[in-house]
């Protein structure tokens, strides 16, 4: 027999081995604690995103304005908890549990995207959100399906199908309303008035303030910098724009074609900060609901226990 | 928060008819059929499946997780298993 102890130092040269050659880390691999809790960090992040979001356009399931929108905005906000369940899922196989972080999200010691303690005004917002919010959403996680966890990487590769649906419906909600009346189109103007900067913020701070993005780099967390995901979100958006009829507020936005990209204006990371630290529009509002969900349905919870304890006996396993 | 916190289940779907059924994640509930109704709500909104499985995790015995572990040796040295370690000339028909 050869010795089946490798030892601290053959452990984290494995684990450095899989990363360079690009496979994928399994939930009962060692791992450095960085990188479980890293990876915890921003699973939980994700989860609790789109947990809360869920409610921005919950809001107006009762107020759709045909049933065809209300079963669309049903499906996608079902699709939304869908989406939390998986990502919780993948988190519980790095050691947390669902209870630990459903706490941690109640009572804000975990955070969740800014973009969603933004108000959601009218029912233009739904399509904007659509295809601006999900949108950047794609952006960000389309990469997250090569990321270096197995289990992140699979959710995201199921979510990232789901999530084509999400912006296709909002777009061609939004393309509806601009063929309407002006009334209409100045709904579809406004809310993109409201959601351009807070989804180009979805990114994260820029490169240069974000410290974390080299080690999660190297640890195949990340796959690519904010910075560079934000001008891939603005060169694809500019010109659907252009085809929806709305405009960008950004009066810096130009072609620039030595660079091969958009330039567009500074963002304002005072408003930013402002919202991540929970003073957004909606930070109180959207936390109060959720832990009022939660309790709402601790009864339902105990009662299933109860329920499956008594079954266990009557069928003589208990 | 409730004490009253579901087991953890894992998920196995077969996709359509012919295949096996794969893991796909997991999820919690109270007991076996809450788990299969959650399975269903949770991973085929989209008819992904025709079949599911659910499993208490705690019920799952597992091998070590590291793929260089000796439990896997074994089948390391036997090459012999493989077709490939037998020469066959080229002009022997349907081999």
């Amino acid at each position: 027999m050869t010795t089946t102890d490798p030892g601290p130092a053959g452990l984290a040269a494995h684990f450095d081995d899989t990363i360079a050659s690009d496979r994928r880390i399994e939930p009962r691999d060692w791992m450095p604690d960085g990188y479980r809790a890293s990876m915890i960090r921003q699973i939980a992040q994700h989860a609790h995103s789109e947990i809360i979001g869920m409610q921005p356009e919950g809001n107006w399931i009762t107020r759709a304005p045909s049933l065809r929108r209300k079963a669309i905005l049903l499906a996608k906000v079902q699709d939304e908890a869908g989406h939390g369940m998986y990502l919780y899922s993948a988190a519980e196989t790095l050691g947390t549990d669902r209870a630990e972080l459903t706490s941690k999200l109640v009572t804000a010691r975990q955070k969740y995207s800014s973009i969603f303690n933004y108000p959601t005004l009218s029912y233009a917002d739904v399509g904007v959100i659509g295809w601006l919010v999900d949108g950047a959403a794609i952006c960000n996680q389309v990469p997250l399906c090569r990321s270096s966890y197995g289990p992140y990487a699979r959710a995201m590769i199921r979510i990232c199908k789901e999530e084509s649906f999400h912006q296709r419906q909002g777009y061609e909600l939004l393309m509806t309303m601009m063929r309407g009346s002006a009334a209409q189109r100045e709904m579809v103007q406004d809310a993109t008035n409201r959601f351009w900067w807070p989804s180009l913020m979805m990114f994260g701070p820029p490169d240069a303030a974000s410290p974390n993005t080299a080690q999660s780099m190297t640890w195949g967390i990340k796959r690519h910098t904010n910075d560079e995901l934000r001008q891939r979100f603005v060169d694809m958006t500019v010109p659907q724009a252009d085809k929806l009829g709305v405009t960008l507020p950004d009066p810096r936005l130009r072609w620039n074609g030595a660079r091969g990209h958009y330039d567009f204006g500074p963002i304002d990371w005072d408003e930013f900060a402002a919202v991540v630290r929970g003073d957004g529009a909606c930070n109180a509002q959207r936390l109060a609901r959720r832990r009022q969900a939660h309790e709402d349905g601790a009864w339902v919870r105990e009662a299933a226990v109860a329920h499956a304890a008594k079954a266990a006996t009557r069928a003589g396993v208990a | 928060m409730s004490r009253a916190d579901w087991p953890l289940w894992e998920v196995f779907l077969r996709g359509k008819r012919g295949l096996n059924h794969v893991h796909v994640g997991s999820l919690h509930a109270a007991d076996a059929q809450m788990a299969l109704h959650h399975a269903r709500d949770l991973y085929t909104r989209r008819n992904e499946g025709v079949s599911i499985w659910v499993v208490r995790s705690s019920d799952i015995t597992a091998s070590s997780p590291d793929e260089k572990d000796p439990f896997f040796a074994p089948s390391g040295d036997k090459v012999y298993r493989h077709p490939t370690f037998y020469p066959i000339p080229d002009d022997v028909p349907h081999m």
